[in-house]
């Protein structure tokens, strides 16, 4: 049997997350009524024209910086023609040759496991409106009628074109979820897949492994989430797979991921695909990057998930919480205000996996929960001072989550605080043997065992409350004490 | 005594800031003369007398109110119909947009109003903008009114003719390649081809975008001026529009050409040309030579190639921009199974043949594997073109030619020869190819009394020169004939 290598390329369509549209004065607010976020430009009535939004610019470029793209310094916009209802204009005006942005990379990591995708281009499109069909098959043919809402026609769309770097599901999820988290630290969409404001779109092909030449590719829509994507990738390889190893061949063709049945089914084959017959956009002028623009883009370049992941590393978070903290700004602010206030990193870490865990239970946030850093640093001091056991401590953060107040209030309001002041904690321990003369017996004749049920003893007697360490220390101290 | 119909836009002005006449009165004479001839003529599609009557009216009320500073308060003007106008129908004489009344106006019908001119109504011409005869109209051909035998030219005939037979005092109109010069010439008016990017195009019913201007037609060349300076200017809703500012374009009208370098251009002033109309065209030559021009030949050798570009570069621009018209939002829908039959059926019952053949011709040379050897290299001409004129302007102010190789001609004649109709914008095709300004003149009468046109050529933002010397032209022609339709015989009878 061959041994076969997946070659795997991902488009991925991104909305901006602009004031206006991209061609038009329209607002980007998809809570409308449908057809009501319209004008003659982004209806394409007659003697409508377009003019290129310069915040969707900026956005695309910071996209394209963040990829590390070559910014052009001069791009064209074409039109790129084909016939749907839902295409105000029936053409689609975006880039072809001259894109805003070329040659970037990704670096990924599946398990420990690093690689480089490198990105092919960035581009920049206008979206379509949105078509609602009614009748049973959910599809525009066999539909009893179409309903179009153009609401969405004409709000910025990026495109980012990947290299046919990956080579497998889970680096095609690694890809698709650093490329989420980028966008959304530039703070250009909110790249919401189950929403559609970001969407992708996988081109996979098989070879033998080690051959040169690649195989006939297709090309996968209507993928929703990560998990889609993953899952959509390992049926297209293995139905590629199942197809070759029985002697037939590939068709190029473009499939439908179905999320009920985990399968993808063939839309149309290339013989059916359009020629778009690009040609340059008359409309627009050619767009001129100059070096202070680009300049200016770079300047504002924020802080990106892969600087994140160096910094949080620096400052003692594990991998773990790393991730958490390179995913919520809301947690890395809290990580940082409580490490930076001298808390305990690793001990911070694990009461934020708590954290995540309440914001999740009560659909919060950090901000509506008033749970500060200083919190933090003030549990950590009590956990370090052993007025608090680890325990105690995450009863306590979850009373702070809850509301009711400082770990401090909150600890003495629950009675939780730790008796640590040995004088107190000798006079329980004196009792605890004097009731158990037997116990010392054995002890003293070298069987260790009774310890522990002497220890447990005291923390009864003390409700819990005794510090394990403290009347461990004197019961052995005692008990073996003539 | 004078018919108001008559009168020029300046002096039209001058008499109602004077008292001498209403706005309503001047409108009531035109609407006269349209009453008169439209029988014969056909220059309008719609005539808007309720909304023409309430901007006269508002006009009185500013004119009374002592407002000076608009020359086109009052003053009647004819649109073409695929300029968008709020709330009147507008078609591009198709059939596919019979009875869309847009939500909006475009950016130079906004600047009329604001200017306080009062729009009679809206003219004819080829659908879409398409021909050379204004005989393409999914709402019958319109006449010319010298002589209503032949064509009034196209695609801006309407708007050409109305002025012509003074049913409005001024009109605008629309040339991609040469769609408002070549009615112009056709019907002893002066009609310019601003350069692409004066005026917006916000508004205007995309034929070619590329080659698409807004113009004026006047009687006179100062009367084309006044039109064209209310409203050129740039426009934040179209890209294309001119961000600079706005050339004196009435700035010179009296200045003369003395010292002027002119070139009269060999390649379209020879062959192809009607001998009358290139003897009328010498004549005007050496009126300017006689006035202090120093005049030279020019060649322009890539014009050659300039008719076959054009007509794969507007072609092809024109497929796409008329794929909007599908029967989902607006105008014409004729159902079918499913949609792609709807909007199949939609545009083959919706166009006429010759946007049909535009579209055909146009799908053709964009399509994958045609693209380099039609649009490709029609870009490549225009670039050459465009170096010619260049290369010129290194050596002379301005150019000249005739406007149209023939004076009208007779309805019928070019309809069923799409090249021969082709033909008719070849001395003004090269303009739009390079973008820069062009006018045509009236200069003088062929034997069967029809109009002879004269081009002037300027370099990108050369109006004031441009207009500077077709006052020149229009002082040594004297043309003073009026179109037999607007004589007082007719008009009295």
């Amino acid at each position: 049997m061959t041994t076969w290598e997946p070659v795997i390329g991902i488009e991925t369509h991104v909305e901006l997350a602009t004031r206006s549209k991209m061609f038009c004065g329209c607002p980007v607010d998809f809570g409308d009524q449908p057809n009501t976020a319209v004008c003659p430009v982004c209806l394409a009535l007659p003697g409508a024209l377009p003019v290129a939004n310069e915040e969707a610019i900026e956005g695309i470029l910071s996209i394209g910086d963040a990829l590390n793209c070559t910014l052009s310094e001069t791009s064209l916009f074409y039109r790129k023609n084909y016939f749907y209802p839902d295409l105000p204009k029936n053409y689609q005006i975006s880039q072809y040759t001259f894109p805003l942005c070329v040659d970037g990379n990704i670096d990924i990591d599946v398990d420990g496991d690093p690689s480089t995708i490198g990105i092919t281009r960035v581009h920049m499109e206008e979206d379509t409106g949105k078509s609602l069909h009614q009748g049973d098959t959910g599809r525009i043919h066999g539909a009893d009628a179409t309903l179009l809402d153009f609401n969405r026609a004409g709000v910025p769309l990026v495109e980012v074109v990947s290299e046919p770097d990956i080579r497998s599901a889970e680096q095609a999820r690694a890809y698709g979820a650093e490329l989420q988290r980028i966008v959304r630290v530039l703070g250009v969409s909110d790249a919401k897949l189950e929403e559609g404001s970001m969407r992708f779109d996988a081109n996979v092909s098989i070879k033998p492994a080690g051959s040169e030449t690649l195989g006939t590719r297709t090309e996968t829509k209507n993928v929703n989430s990560l998990r889609s994507l993953q899952r959509a990738i390992d049926f297209e390889i293995a139905r590629q797979i199942e197809v070759l190893d029985g002697g037939g061949t590939v068709d190029q063709e473009t499939r439908h991921w179905n999320e009920g049945t985990g399968v993808t089914t063939s839309m149309r084959s290339k013989e059916e695909s359009e020629d778009y017959r690009y040609f340059q956009e008359p409309d627009l002028l050619p767009l001129h990057i100059d070096s202070e623009w680009r300049e200016a883009v770079r300047a504002r370049r924020p802080e990106l998930p892969a600087d994140k992941r160096l910094r949080f590393h620096g400052l003692g978070a594990d991998t773990a919480t790393t991730a958490l903290l390179v995913d919520s700004a809301d947690l890395a602010a809290l990580y940082e205000g409580a490490v930076g206030g001298g808390a305990d990193p690793r001990t911070v870490g694990n009461w934020l996996t708590e954290v995540v865990a309440f914001l999740r239970r009560n659909e919060t946030t950090v901000d509506a929960t008033g749970l500060g850093a200083s919190d933090l640093v003030e549990l950590d001091a009590m956990t370090a001072g052993a007025s608090l056991s680890a325990t105690a401590a995450k009863e306590v953060l979850g009373g702070v989550l809850a509301g009711e107040g400082t770990p401090q209030v909150v600890a003495e309001a629950r009675d939780l605080l730790q008796i640590s002041d040995a004088t107190e904690i000798e006079g329980v321990v004196d009792a605890v043997l004097a009731d158990n003369a037997d116990a010392i017996d054995k002890i003293r004749s070298g069987d260790m065992k009774p310890i522990g049920y002497l220890v447990g003893q005291v923390m009864q007697a003390t409700g819990g409350k005794a510090d394990p360490k403290i009347v461990q220390e004197l019961v052995r101290a005692k008990a073996l004490a003539d | 005594m004078t018919d108001l119909a008559d009168l020029t836009i300046l002096e039209a002005g001058g008499g109602l800031r004077a008292g001498d006449f209403s706005a309503v009165d001047l409108l009531a004479a035109n609407l006269r003369r349209a009453a008169v001839t439209e029988a014969h003529l056909h220059a309008f599609l719609v005539i808007d007398r309720d909304g023409a009557t309430r901007a006269a009216e508002e006009a009185d009320a500013a004119l009374a109110a002592g407002d000076e500073d608009r020359p086109l308060l009052g003053i009647p003007v004819a649109l073409k119909d695929n300029m968008v106008t709020r709330g009147v129908e507008t078609t591009a004489s198709s059939q596919i947009l019979a009875g869309w009344k847009p939500p909006y106006d475009g950016t130079a019908v906004a600047r009329l109003r604001e200017a306080g001119a009062v729009i009679v109504g809206k003219t004819n011409l080829d659908e879409f903008a398409m021909g050379s005869s204004t005989e393409n109209s999914a709402y019958g051909p319109t006449r010319n009114p010298w002589d209503t035998d032949t064509v009034p030219g196209g695609s801006s005939g309407g708007s050409a003719a109305a002025v012509a037979a003074g049913s409005a005092m001024g009109g605008f109109g629309s040339d991609t390649g040469g769609s408002i010069r070549q009615p112009a010439s056709l019907t002893g008016t002066v009609g310019v081809k601003p350069t692409y990017g004066l005026v917006s195009r916000y508004g205007l019913i995309a034929f070619a975008s590329s080659l698409d201007q807004i113009g004026p037609i006047g009687r006179t060349v100062a009367d084309a001026a006044t039109l064209l300076e209310a409203v050129a200017g740039w426009d934040p809703l179209d890209a294309t529009s001119y961000p600079g500012e706005v050339p004196a374009i009435s700035g010179s009208l009296d200045a003369g050409v003395d010292g002027l370098r002119i070139g009269i251009v060999t390649e379209l002033s020879s062959e192809g040309i009607d001998p009358q109309v290139l003897g009328a065209t010498t004549a005007v030559v050496d009126r300017l030579s006689d006035a202090g021009a120093e005049v030279t030949e020019v060649s322009l050798p890539s014009t050659e190639y300039a008719l076959s570009a054009y007509y794969l570069i507007a072609p092809a621009e024109c497929s796409a921009n008329l794929a909007r018209f599908d029967g989902v939002r607006y105008g014409l829908r004729v159902d079918g199974d499913n949609v792609e039959e709807m909007m199949a059926k939609t545009r083959g019952a919706g166009f006429g043949p010759e946007v049909i053949r535009r579209i055909l011709l146009g799908t053709y040379a964009l399509s994958a594997g045609y693209y380099d050897a039609f649009y490709g290299q029609a870009q490549r001409v225009r670039t050459l073109v465009r170096q010619d004129f260049a290369t010129a302007y290194e050596n002379v102010d301005l150019l000249v030619s005739p406007t149209s190789p023939t004076t009208a001609f007779p309805v019928g004649a070019r309809t069923t020869d799409p090249i021969a109709m082709y033909y008719s914008d070849v001395c003004t095709i090269p303009s739009n190819l390079s973008g820069d300004p062009a006018m045509s003149i009236p200069v003088g009468l062929d034997d069967a009394g029809l109009p002879i046109g004269f081009q002037v050529m300027a370099p990108a933002l050369g109006e004031e020169l441009m207009f500077r010397v077709a006052a020149e032209v229009e002082r040594g022609a004297g043309f003073t004939d009026r179109a037999s339709l607007a004589t007082s015989e007719v008009v009295d009878a």
